[in-house]
């Protein structure tokens, strides 16, 4: 019975160790995990995701400290794109699948306090002192920046309304 | 809002309990003759694998939450019975039908995931483990010739079905025409001698009068069967082309260069399974590639493979094992044997365009 | 080289004997026309008339915007009395601004409208222009603006004008009839858009099921120079790759125009609206809708005048016999499900469908056998199964690499399926995701220049600041120094 445990026994030990010695001459360099994540986000500093940049958020997510779902504006598409790039695999259930969102200003309580524009990251908010402000739409990222320093609450997150344009379909159910 | 409903607004009739009725009606005349060829406890054979069938089918369903009678309804679990039932001893005990429907059904079709996700033919498949745990249940035939000397009557089929193994039997068995072949080869015996001392006629292979498992006596009604699916598009016809040529060339060409140490392509076409698997099993639209030319190439292999396993391989018979390796390869024929998009080429880059204004 | 039949493609019932039988009926005019400004692919159009205004028979009531734009005329001539949003024939029931057209009754034309009797002595450019001018868009559902398709094309230059009078969709019988009873304005919209485009020679190609229709139109282009070209009555004959390689062995490459491949294809429909308005100087205000479907008492064909509401239609039409089970804006394989019967008819309207339960013949889906009926189905060469697999599972990408932006939507798939399931339902939401997210991929890259574009800038000016305010501290620093200085010579001790 020795006769057939020892060579088994032997044979297995070799081959644990040449697998052990080439994972180790054979590994593959990783350039920095970090920054590569971080090249995946959206970069306005939103502070979403409760990290203080974006930079931070990206060496937590390389460190395996965040779930790859962490960035709310970045949506399902940055999502996907995380999880591919740490190979996990991604819960979408736990993805909540929010309709876009647009800073909007309602006019009739804007003052002109120009605090709104002061910090936005991205400057989608054009005005001046005692002027109206108005927000471009296709620079808005809504991070809510400008909600939390507005003082009469006249700029608001609001959901975009669908329109013929923005129209899709919905995923069939089966 | 509720969300629109998304076209089109016409459908066709085709329908999966619909397809499934049309292969058992197209199984039942190989079905009843063989029943008459070996009397009674064939019938309750058959008849046992489709309940316990339906029963494991209906357990599983239930044990994965998915709606039973619905499931049911769609006969794919009756269709894999009936075809496992063609494929077993025709006297075989209960148990043998029992657990060949649970390996079946339930290994290999509902913890795969259910129709429609299983990698390898589940009548086949069983049939393989079966034959693998439970050889000499499996290889336990029966003489056409003795059920039609004493044909046993209902009480004693209840017997032989219920009791299992038994003198019962005794007196009823005996080889089939690839046994014999195979078994006296190996001894070194010619084939010519072979088949003359068995009185072999190709007709007797064609007509049904030479044993074998429940089904596959009758060449002439299963190649109808398939006649009658290709007729009304059941089936497509590259697999069983292939599957047929696969076999008969081979055994064709070493029949040409040896014709004592290989039967010819005749042989090899009526005998066995071959005509059940042409049109019935190589046809499983489940674990088959989904274009004709990756059909035919999976036809193929599986003749190739039948004949190779039947004239060098340790069993008589070739048709389970070869099908259930060309089903591990069907992913790679589907990645491979791909049809050509309209407007590009075969790698999937767009056409080159044609000059301006070029005539045609 | 040239191959006889179709590439997969499937066969329903026609149903075409419900409405082909008799001629074309011209529908009266509705209390209230709804004029869409979005009728045709591009941009929509800008109303030029205001509320209270009075228009004439013809008249120009909306200017396109932009390159790829169509105008929109008065139907008939009336009061504008509202702009305002409507139901759009859309399947999501979203609004869609219109002009509200009260009719007076009067059908005045517009007295600028002015017959052509030479119109191929005009030089091309001028033709093109023309149809651009009448509002004439693609009226075989796809509602692109011809004149962009003519001007494009004569500048590439096109060998071969093809006329699609396939019609391959169940129940739509309005290119038969209009190809029956006018056939000689359909050649010489023909040849109007052959001296446009300056092409070399005219096919037509008629399905094989349609031989009344054949007869007709060979009749009329005898001695015209014109080809009528007989192809099976398959679906989807009349889409535009698979009539385009029947007809003249061109294969089109993948996301390219036909134009490209000098081919250059058009519907009957739209050939007939170039006559009227080239020869005749009408621009496009009417339309002929086939109605049918069991559930309609009525079934027929109708020249409809654009905006008049579906509701109005079909009651003029002697209403329902039993209550739809659906209501379908074009055929039942690639038409859309009506949200309710307000919307108006627009330019792209080819038949209006009230289908019964048995009709419709659907199922519950199940699961998926590959059985792939649906691979054999496909016109394109795809795999539908494959790529349903994929999407259903969430790899839009993988659906992607297997041909999905090739897909036409011609549903031969769906309707084949012996497990009924969406197919082209999931392509079309993979789709629409897939754009979503190229959207959304193009909006952050450009949010993310401007983040950074903004902090080089706050951090710029932080530095600018200080450089400043270290200058003004060395100044006054300086300058204290200085003063010392001046304050130390003037008092030696």
């Amino acid at each position: 019975m020795l006769v057939s445990i020892l060579p088994l026994a032997g044979l297995g030990t070799l081959l644990g160790f040449l697998l052990g010695v080439a994972s180790r001459v054979l590994y593959v360099e990783r350039s920095d995990l970090a920054q590569e994540i971080e090249a995946l986000l959206p970069g306005t500093q939103c502070g979403q995701c409760g990290n203080p940049s974006c930079g931070a958020a990206a060496e937590a997510a390389a460190a395996g400290e965040l779930p790859p779902a962490f960035c709310p504006p970045g949506g399902r598409a940055v999502a996907e794109a995380v999880a591919a790039k740490l190979g996990l695999s991604l819960d979408l259930a736990s993805l909540v699948e929010e309709r876009p969102r647009l800073a909007e200003i309602n006019e009739d309580l804007c003052i002109g306090c120009t605090r709104c524009y002061k910090v936005c990251p991205t400057d989608a908010i054009a005005g001046a002192a005692k002027q109206m402000h108005v927000v471009f739409a296709d620079a808005c990222t809504a991070c809510g920046k400008c909600e939390e320093v507005c003082p009469t609450e006249c700029i608001r997150l609001v959901v975009v309304t669908e329109t013929l344009q923005s129209w899709a379909w919905n995923q069939p159910s089966l | 809002m509720n969300q629109p409903i998304h076209g089109p607004h016409a459908h066709s009739s085709a329908r999966l309990s619909a397809l499934m009725l049309q292969v058992m009606l197209a199984l039942t005349p190989a079905t009843l003759y063989s029943f008459w060829l070996y009397g009674w406890p064939a019938f309750n054979l058959w008849l046992l694998c489709l309940v316990s069938a339906l029963l494991w089918e209906a357990l599983f369903l239930a044990l994965f939450h998915k709606p039973v009678g619905a499931h049911l309804k769609d006969g794919s679990a009756a269709v894999t019975a009936w075809i496992m039932a063609l494929c077993l001893p025709p006297w075989a005990p209960w148990w043998l039908a029992v657990v060949g429907t649970f390996l079946a059904i339930a290994i290999i079709k509902q913890i795969f995931g259910g129709l429609g996700q299983n990698v390898f033919n589940p009548a086949m498949a069983s049939r393989v483990i079966l034959l693998i745990a439970f050889p000499l249940e499996m290889t336990t035939w029966i003489a056409p010739e003795a059920v039609a000397a004493s044909p046993p009557e209902i009480t004693s089929a209840l017997s032989i079905t219920f009791q299992g193994f038994s003198t019962l039997l005794d007196g009823y068995s005996g080889a089939t025409l690839l046994d014999s072949v195979k078994n006296q080869t190996a001894q070194g015996a010619p084939v010519s001698a072979i088949l003359s001392q068995l009185d072999y006629q190709p007709i007797d292979s064609i007509i049904g009068l030479r044993g074998g498992s429940l089904g596959e006596s009758t060449s002439i009604l299963l190649l109808l069967g398939g006649l009658y699916l290709l007729w009304r598009r059941v089936i497509t016809w590259q697999a069983p082309l292939g599957l047929l040529l696969g076999a008969a060339i081979p055994a064709a060409a070493l029949n040409l260069a040896a014709p004592e140490s290989y039967p010819g392509a005749l042989f090899h076409l009526l005998s066995g399974g071959l005509m059940l698997a042409a049109f019935f099993i190589v046809t499983d639209p489940v674990t088959a590639p989904i274009t004709a030319w990756g059909r035919f190439t999976f036809g193929l292999g599986c003749g190739v493979l039948t004949w190779l396993i039947r004239s060098f391989g340790n069993y008589p018979e070739g048709v389970a094992f070869a099908v259930m390796l060309m089903n591990s390869t069907v992913p790679l024929i589907d990645r491979y044997i791909k049809p050509r998009i309209y407007g590009r080429t075969r790698k999937g880059d767009p056409l080159p365009t044609t000059e301006k204004g070029a005539s045609r | 080289m040239f191959s006889p039949k179709l590439r997969g493609g499937v066969h329903p019932p026609g149903h075409k004997e419900l409405s082909n039988a008799s001629p074309i009926r011209l529908a009266p005019l509705a209390e209230r026309l709804y004029l869409s400004l979005q009728q045709h692919l591009g941009a929509p159009a800008t109303p030029i008339v205001k509320v209270g205004e009075r228009v004439r028979k013809g008249q120009l009531v909306a200017s396109s915007q932009g390159a790829i734009s169509a105008p929109i005329h008065a139907p008939t001539s009336g009061v504008v009395r509202a702009l305002a949003e409507h139901t759009a024939p859309h399947p999501s029931g979203l609004p869609v601004l219109v002009i509200t057209l009260e009719p007076d009754g009067r059908e005045e034309w517009d007295p600028s409208l002015t017959p052509l009797s030479d119109p191929l002595a005009l030089p091309p450019e001028e033709l093109c222009l023309r149809v651009g001018s009448a509002g004439i868009v693609g009226l075989g559902g796809a509602t692109f603006p011809a004149a962009v398709k003519l001007i494009s094309s004569l500048q590439r230059g096109v060998d071969t004008l093809i006329l699609n009078g396939g019609e391959c969709e169940p129940y739509l019988s309005c290119d038969d009839r209009l190809m029956r009873e006018e056939p000689e304005h359909i050649i010489q919209g023909a040849l109007l858009m052959q001296h446009a485009v300056q092409a070399r020679r005219v096919v037509i190609g008629i399905e094989d099921n349609k031989p009344q229709a054949l007869a007709a139109m060979r009749r009329a282009a005898e001695g015209q120079g014109v080809e009528i070209r007989s192809v099976p009555s398959r679906y989807p004959m009349g889409s535009e790759k698979q009539l385009v390689q029947l007809l003249t062995g061109i294969e089109l490459p993948a996301m390219s125009r036909a134009a490209d491949s000098g081919v250059l294809m058009h519907n009957v429909a739209t050939a007939r609206a170039v006559y009227q308005a080239i020869y005749l100087g009408r621009p496009l205000i009417s339309r002929i809708v086939t109605l049918s479907g069991q559930a309609l008492t009525h079934q027929g064909n109708w020249e409809v005048p654009l905006g008049t509401p579906a509701s109005y239609l079909i009651n003029y039409a002697s209403g329902f016999n039993c209550a739809p089970a659906r209501l379908i804006m074009g055929g039942p394989m690639m038409g859309i499900q009506l949200p309710d019967l307000n919307v108006p008819v627009i330019k792209g309207t080819s038949g209006i469908l009230a289908l019964t339960r048995e009709e419709i013949n659907s199922d519950e889906p199940g699961p998926c056998v590959r059985c792939a009926s649906c691979v054999r189905a496909c016109p394109m060469g795809l795999q539908p199964l494959e790529m349903a697999a994929n999407i259903r599972n969430g790899d839009f990408e993988k659906a992607r690499s297997l041909g999905l932006n090739d897909c036409v939507g011609c549903g031969a798939c769906s309707y084949i399926c012996p497990a009924s399931l969406p197919l082209v339902h999931l392509f079309n939401y993979a789709k629409g995701e897939l754009a979503n997210r190229q959207r959304e991929a193009r909006k952050m890259e450009k949010t993310r220049v401007l983040a950074q574009r903004r902090e080089e800038r706050v951090t710029r000016q932080a530095r600018e600041r200080e450089e400043l305010m270290a200058a003004r501290r060395a100044a006054a620093a300086r300058k204290a120094a200085e003063e010392e200085e001046a304050a130390g010579e003037e008092s030696p001790s």
